[in-house]
């Protein structure tokens, strides 16, 4: 039996807002329990929310960039349900009216095509605390720093039918809000997460199989595995005759398997309505047209301009365009050097990118600066410094953040360029080994590689190498 | 002083010409309370120890020279205001242990207009409630008659008025309950315009239709208090920042001219013969002094007692989740599960109206039943604005019976929760419509006061008190004291 796979996710972005969504209190991740709960996250009584208004911007950015609706009135709405980490007894979130409706991401298919996945709706609302159960014996601690912090909830259609896909939208989908600067991304914080709705049904057939919603999904590669598990298990239900149970489901990393949280009996009845505290969100055409102004550049639009403004090629686009503060950073070496852009994109992922990894830093943390970078780049296309001896000067820039024309100063690293004296040094190298010369004559081209090392290696790395390749064949013809 | 006067113009002249101090007006009014409150029951919490050292910085600040109009004039708070230090219980069991963390700005405001907080007065709980009897604290006793109700909710503010145990007082009105209890007792009491007074740190009933004001015995009286009370503040989404005149600017103007219209259907049979005669009566007074009454009509209006159920207990059944025995508040002993904890600390620390309530409200909302109740009483709601809107472009003021009765015996409705949900058939319609209204002394009946209600278009609270004091000056109802009382 052919079984397709139906999948779409609920994306919780975390807003990257300094303060909460209804209130003053910090958002800061790490805090000591409850430092950052003031009176309207604690739910105290006759405390009222106020709305902070960068969500309306960043949820307005968001809708723009899909080319969603953005609704021209929205409504905060209710959710009513009990849990000890759930302050008011309610969550404030959007229901009937949420400010995003429609929209489309376009995400890359593993075969190197790529596919539109519409986005049905994105509303705004507020995050609940956290229950804490260890540590407290038999009793529960109750964290509420992260209550109130601003979530922009983003729900897809069910239309991805792998694991892989599902993990590209999520993917497509932190690239975005990175770039929009609407979230931080950080998935290990819990910034960026996931609920994976999940159903199988016969190939070719068009009706939906009965779902389950694995809950709370916090890495690319746990979206994989939990989609992947869930889809098999659901497959053994129905092939041994059962029916997949429409509920909640847990992911375990450690097992490493899904299991029932919630059966759609104990599902609850939220009691939505219109939040009486609240206003609904009014967007002008003003606005809009101001927030548009502000919309930055989306990942397509900067891998399209780097292959054509750079003339790299589209795999080094997307490497570089991966992550927004990497284009930045590459964009900004390009403008401190006159060098060719394709040596930035090496330097970049190659040198930069092995020094990050393995002191485990982010380019932003970078020692070495865009700017700095460049210079050192535009050394090696002026000739100053061969390409080897700029890999010395980058591992002096990592580790003192001197500037590379300072470092070349200070260590006479300057290559040698006169033609003089680099004829002294191939003169010296050929008197020194006559033998090889007999064999290279003989026909052992392999040799002219030694006297190329012997010459640089007398030079001490400074000798142009161009220019000693040049020298050392017009001697040897001779 | 043998005699002091017992309004807030008058204290506050008095303080301003220095014929006594803050300090001793305060202790008058402690004093008083300890003598008549045993019996009243109108203060759930006396706070003498601050009440007079406020009254000191009172007489500072006036020695300074830098008194406002009311400074060191004493007034007692309904106990659904957060009152930083001080219990705030909104009359449950679940609160009993609560002490707010902070102020509510009308709380604030009061302070730093340098007025002198006496205690917190009793009210239904959670302001559920018409006649004062849901209190956990016991009922408060009208002073007119100790065997009937004051009304409610805010029923301890108006006796304590009305037994001049407080010269005037905060109240809230969700559905009557300042212009109710004012009525029954023989006071003055003013709901504003929705989103006149800041409702940030006022304990949450009905969010879309609570709205707090003052209750005092004067309509000048509550002109200064609103002046007091009224602000935008931005902690306050639904707070609207409107233009506001001093209240008492208006006052001694004359309503001569002025439009008064009279719904036919608030002289409907549930009005009691009587009181209809003497609102009638007030009426009358109203045209002596140059107003042109006429009959108008106010459909839909009707329909404002159960579309005002279904909205404010829907609204109460979702602002109560978080009394969960949780955070703070009322926690049952030792709960052996989440569940039980949740169970027995809501069914211990509530009472039976408020989970009435809450069962109402849950079940409007509940899927399946929302669009039969919830979104069927939100449009009533706009009909209901509508009308009152479409009324107020022909007439200035609406005016009318504040309460179909007179205060009721205590116990009498406290069965039949439909026949005390009625006493609010003239007071909710104006929450639903988001109006301010009046209610003012208009005279009695079998030796109880009778109310006159005033509506007024949005933001015209100046209006309403300007035709309340023109009323005031030529009659004596709101001077009459009640037997019980100082």
């Amino acid at each position: 039996m052919e079984w397709e796979t139906v999948i779409g996710l609920e994306i919780h972005a975390q807003l990257a807002t300094d303060s909460k969504i209804f209130s003053a209190a910090s958002t800061e991740y790490g805090a000591a329990p409850n430092s950052q709960a003031s009176a309207v996250d604690l739910g105290l009584p006759g405390v009222l929310p106020v709305l902070n208004e960068r969500v309306i911007e960043m949820a307005v950015l968001f809708g723009l960039a899909i080319g969603a609706d953005v609704a021209r009135s929205s409504v905060f709405a209710r959710k009513n349900y009990f849990y000890p980490d759930l302050p008011k007894g309610y969550q404030i979130s959007q229901f009937a009216e949420p400010i995003v409706t429609g929209g489309k991401l376009e995400i890359p298919l593993v075969d190197g095509g790529s596919r539109t996945i519409d986005v049905t709706r994105a509303h705004l609302e507020e995050d609940a605390g956290k229950s804490v159960h260890e540590n407290y014996g038999n009793s529960t601690g109750i964290d509420l720093n992260r209550a109130g912090t601003p979530l922009l909830e983003i729900v897809s259609e069910p239309q991805m039918s792998s694991s892989a896909q599902a993990v590209a939208y999520m993917r497509t989908m932190h690239q975005l809000v990175r770039y929009l600067e609407i979230c931080d991304g950080n998935m290990q914080e819990g910034s960026l997460r996931c609920d994976a709705n999940v159903s199988i049904r016969r190939a070719g057939t068009t009706s939906l199989g009965t779902r389950t919603e694995i809950k709370n999904l916090n890495s690319f590669r746990f979206i994989e595995k939990a989609i992947d598990y869930e889809v098999g298990r659901q497959i053994d239900v129905i092939e041994n005759g059962g029916d997949v149970a429409q509920e909640t489901r847990l992911y375990d990393a450690d097992l490493d398997e899904t299991r029932t949280m919630r059966s759609k009996e104990d599902a609850h009845d939220y009691r939505y309505f219109p939040d009486p505290d609240l206003l609904p969100i009014q967007i002008s055409s003003e606005y809009l047209e101001a927030v548009a102004a502000r919309l930055p550049e989306l990942p397509q639009q900067k891998r399209d301009r780097f292959t054509a403004q750079y003339e790299i090629s589209e795999s080094d686009a997307a490497l570089l365009c991966d992550d927004l503060r990497c284009a930045n950073f590459f964009e900004a070496s390009v403008r401190s050097s006159d060098a060719d852009p394709r040596l930035s994109v090496n330097w970049i992922g190659g040198d930069l990118f092995a020094a990050l990894n393995r002191t485990n830093l982010s380019i932003e943390q970078s020692p070495v600066s865009a700017e700095s970078l460049g210079k050192l780049l535009a050394r090696i296309a002026d000739k100053t410094v061969s390409g080897k001896i700029a890999k010395q000067i980058f591992d002096i820039m990592w580790d003192t953040q001197d500037e590379p024309d300072d470092i070349i100063a200070a260590k006479g690293l300057q290559q040698v360029t006169d033609d003089s004296a680099i004829e002294s040094f191939v003169d010296q190298v050929l008197n020194d080994n006559p033998d090889q010369i007999e064999q290279y004559r003989a026909g052992k081209d392999k040799v002219f590689g030694f006297f190329v090392g012997q010459v640089m290696k007398l030079s001490r790395g400074k000798a142009n190498p161009g220019q000693v390749n040049e020298l050392l064949k017009k001697r040897l013809a001779s | 002083m043998s005699s002091y006067p017992d309004t807030v113009a008058g204290i506050a002249t008095a303080l301003a010409n220095g014929e006594f101090s803050s300090v001793e007006i305060t202790r008058h009014y402690l004093a008083k309370i300890a003598e008549f409150d045993g019996l009243l029951n109108s203060y759930i919490t006396i706070c003498d120890d601050r009440a007079l050292h406020d009254a000191k910085m009172a007489d500072e600040r006036r020695a300074r020279g830098e008194a406002g109009p009311v400074t060191g004039v004493p007034y007692a708070h309904k106990d659904i205001f957060c009152t930083k230090g001080i219990r705030t219980s909104c009359a449950s069991r679940m609160l009993d242990n609560f002490i707010a963390p902070y102020d509510a700005t009308v709380s604030e405001r009061l302070n730093d207009a340098g007025m002198v907080l006496l205690g917190k007065t009793n009210m239904d709980e959670f302001a559920m409630g018409s006649s004062n009897e849901s209190s956990y604290y016991g009922p408060v006793l009208n002073p007119w008659k100790t065997s009937a109700v004051p009304g409610g909710s805010s029923g301890g503010s108006a006796a304590a008025v009305a037994a001049r145990i407080a010269p005037c007082a905060t109240a809230t009105d969700t559905g009557g309950s300042i212009r109710q209890p004012a009525a029954l007792c023989g006071v003055s009491g003013l709901k504003p315009t929705y989103g006149r007074v800041s409702r940030y740190g006022m304990i949450a009933f009905a969010s879309s239709l609570d709205q707090g004001g003052p209750i005092a015995t004067t309509a000048e009286d509550l002109a200064l208090m609103m002046n007091v009370m009224a602000t935008f503040d931005a902690k306050d989404s639904t707070s609207i920042d409107h233009p506001m005149a001093d209240h008492t600017d208006s006052l001694t103007k004359s309503i001569k001219g002025l439009r008064c219209g009279v719904p036919k259907q608030f002289f409907n049979n549930s009005l009691d013969p009587d009181v209809a005669k003497t609102t009638r009566a007030a009426i009358s007074e109203l045209e002596r002094l140059g107003a042109i009454c006429s009959e108008i009509d106010i459909p839909s209006i009707e329909l404002a007692i159960p579309a005002y159920y279904v909205i404010s207990s829907a609204e109460c059944s979702s602002n109560l989740s978080r009394y969960d025995g949780v955070r703070f508040g009322y926690r049952c002993e030792n709960p052996i599960d989440l569940e039980d904890m949740y169970e027995r600390s809501r069914s211990e620390g509530l009472g039976s109206e408020t989970k009435r309530r809450i069962l109402i409200g849950t079940y409007a909302l509940s899927s399946g039943y929302y669009d039969a109740y919830y979104a069927k009483a939100q449009q009533i709601r706009r009909l209901i604005r509508d009308s009152f809107t479409t009324a107020l472009e022909s007439v200035d003021v609406i005016v009318g019976p504040t309460s179909p009765s007179v205060a009721f015996e205590l116990g009498q409705k406290t069965d039949d929760p439909v026949s005390m949900y009625l006493s609010d058939i003239y007071t909710t319609a104006v929450n639903l419509a988001g109006l301010p209204a009046v209610s003012v002394p208009a005279g009695f009946v079998d030796g109880l006061p009778v109310g006159l209600q005033v509506i007024g278009n949005d933001f015209e609270e100046s209006t309403l008190l300007q035709v309340a004091h023109q009323y005031q000056n030529v009659t004596d109802w709101h001077t009459r004291k009640p037997p019980l009382g100082g």
